[in-house]
């Protein structure tokens, strides 16, 4: 079994969020990057599956050099090898068009995302690589099982679950249970740094959008304090100011 | 040039996001003074459908075809893509909801077309240049992102738009459509839908429990609240990750981003992480027994006490006002 983790270099999840340049540009300065940690959920439920010698697990990010760490810091969980794309993630398309190019040169039986990355949340590449490679996708998936060469898969939906059942190969986006993310060993520290890391340029391709600005959402007023006795006066205030019930 | 919604529907019926969406849809259609076309697919009712004229829609594409009476994201995209082709339709709109975000993006590559995911008001559309403001970051910030493609996909973040009625004339017409043979391949071997539970991103109301409740066994109370409210039941990271509540309610930046009205937050000190989660709510009430929580400093409505004494007397309240009305 052959399955391949696209991983994406996102600010750690602590990190206050700020712009420069008349709000236009992310500001990195003193973020802390982490393994988006969806894609952690990813790259553990690959070696869950890979597990005693069963196949292997390779990572693909597509970024410029700084985020090896991050790379580095899947091979030491327990990915196989790894791939960067060498180029700035311009949109999901980009990334997306990335991957699935690299994959119909490296066939894969699995092709993993997480359900979305924490920082443009787009949910989107997961989709697009199926499509490229007219493959099934599923964008959000709560639980993964292969049998043969078929996998059964937990997807979520509103107020519910859908169980499937697809021929492999298919690319899905994970979600929370799916996996326990993996803590990297000393062994599997060590080991990361002489794994395979293979560094490939990309291809090119149209790009159909472009951030243009951000914004912060606009602070709240100050909160209006009611005693642990007036839960009537609360819901008065709910009603009578807030109107929300 | 026209607008195409798709209306996603739930064992037959839409649902408020897909009015939400319709209703956004035909905004689009005003500012290009062009045609809103709907399109469903699977079993929905004639009424039903005819009832979107109510949102706008002039005219509903409605593909019944028993091959596509359950979602499968890769021939929905198909049907979809196939009915804006021969509809001449440049903007694409639909919910973000879970279904949404397996159909979105196969729809866009499909068309060639840009996707602004998780939209969160109108485009704006000013010398020749189409923009749209999305969530970014989980929550903690949201980002203009231009379209520059022909063709645009919107997907819709629900409860960030209202329903608005503006009633038309609306034909339904039969749209034959059969999606690829290689688009079947996933097999739906179950759907469980637990029809009296609200679905948590499509929540007016939530109700959310942390580590303050102590335990499992504690929600009760925090359910009895939910059901009075007909709120939906979420909760904190570490009270999912420890098993207490399933990681299908859990809010934060890892989990689920909610934007209801009422947000109601028990036991919960407000981490960087879950605040980004619920920072879209339009009100937030935290009832917590530390007043140095910081979820106070975000919140519009607190009370400071120890849940196990607050909650049932808010349930009293509620009861009270309920029994006024």
């Amino acid at each position: 079994m052959k399955i391949l983790v696209c991983i994406s270099n996102v600010p750690d999840t602590t990190t206050k969020i700020t712009f420069t340049d008349n709000n236009t540009q992310f500001n990195n300065n003193g973020v802390q990057f982490i393994l988006n940690p969806y894609d952690e959920i990813a790259l553990a439920r690959a070696i869950e599956l890979t597990d005693g010698g069963n196949g292997t697990v390779t990572v693909i990010n597509v970024g410029e050099a700084t985020t090896e760490p991050t790379i580095r810091k899947a091979l030491a969980i327990g990915a196989t090898d790894a791939v960067r794309v060498n180029a700035k993630p311009h949109d999901a398309w980009y990334v997306a068009y990335q991957v699935a190019e690299y994959v119909k040169a490296n066939p894969f039986d699995l092709i993993l995302t997480g359900r979305e990355s924490i920082d443009y949340n787009g949910s989107k590449v997961s989709g697009m690589i199926g499509e490229l490679l007219d493959l099934p996708s599923v964008s959000i998936i709560k639980k993964l099982d292969i049998e043969g060469d078929k996998v059964t898969v937990e997807r979520e939906i509103e107020g519910g679950k859908e169980v499937l059942t697809i021929p492999l190969p298919i690319v899905a986006g994970t979600a929370e249970g799916v996996a326990e993310p993996k803590i990297p060993n000393m062994r599997g520290i060590v080991s990361a740094r002489t794994k395979p890391l293979n560094i490939i340029e990309p291809v090119e391709v149209k790009t159909f959008s472009e951030i243009i600005s951000y914004e912060t959402p606009a602070p709240r007023g100050h909160v209006k304090l009611v005693s642990a006795d007036e839960t009537a006066k609360l819901v008065d205030l709910l009603h009578e100011e807030a109107r929300v019930i | 040039m026209s607008v195409l919604i798709y209306t996603e529907n739930a064992d037959g019926k839409f649902k408020k996001s897909t009015f939400e969406a319709v209703s956004y849809a035909r905004a689009i259609a005003d500012q290009n003074n062009t045609n809103l076309v709907a399109i469903s697919i699977g079993e929905v009712s004639k009424d039903e459908l005819t009832a979107l004229g109510k949102y706008g829609a002039e005219k509903v594409l409605n593909v019944s075809n028993a091959k596509l009476k359950n979602f499968i994201n890769q021939a929905y995209a198909s049907v979809i893509a196939e009915a804006a082709k021969k509809q001449g339709a440049d903007v694409i709109v639909l919910s973000n909801s879970f279904s949404g975000r397996g159909l979105a993006p196969r729809i866009a590559v499909k068309l060639e077309a840009g996707l602004a995911d998780g939209a969160v008001s109108l485009p704006e559309q000013s010398n020749g240049k189409f923009t749209v403001k999305k969530t970014a970051f989980s929550g903690k910030a949201f980002a203009v992102v231009e379209l520059t493609s022909a063709n645009k996909v919107i997907s819709l973040t629900p409860n960030s738009y209202k329903v608005v009625e503006k009633s038309v004339t609306s034909a339904v017409e039969d749209f034959a459509a059969e999606g690829n043979a290689s688009d079947f391949k996933a097999l739906i071997k179950e759907i469980v839908r637990s029809t009296d539970k609200v679905s948590l991103p499509d929540a007016d109301i939530v109700v959310s429990g942390g580590r303050g409740l102590k335990g499992p066994e504690n929600w009760g109370m925090v359910e009895e609240l939910a059901e009075l409210l007909g709120a939906a039941l979420a909760c904190s990271k570490p009270v999912s990750d420890s098993g207490w509540r399933p990681h299908s309610e859990h809010v934060g930046q890892t989990g689920i981003a909610v934007s209801p009205n009422l947000y109601i937050a028990i036991g919960i000190s407000g981490a960087i992480q879950h605040l980004a989660g619920v920072s879209s709510s339009k009100v937030i009430v935290v009832i917590n027994k530390d007043p140095e929580a910081p979820f106070f400093k975000v919140a519009d409505y607190g009370i400071v006490g120890d849940a196990f004494e607050v909650v049932p007397k808010l349930i009293a309240a509620i009861k009270e006002y309920k029994a006024s009305v």
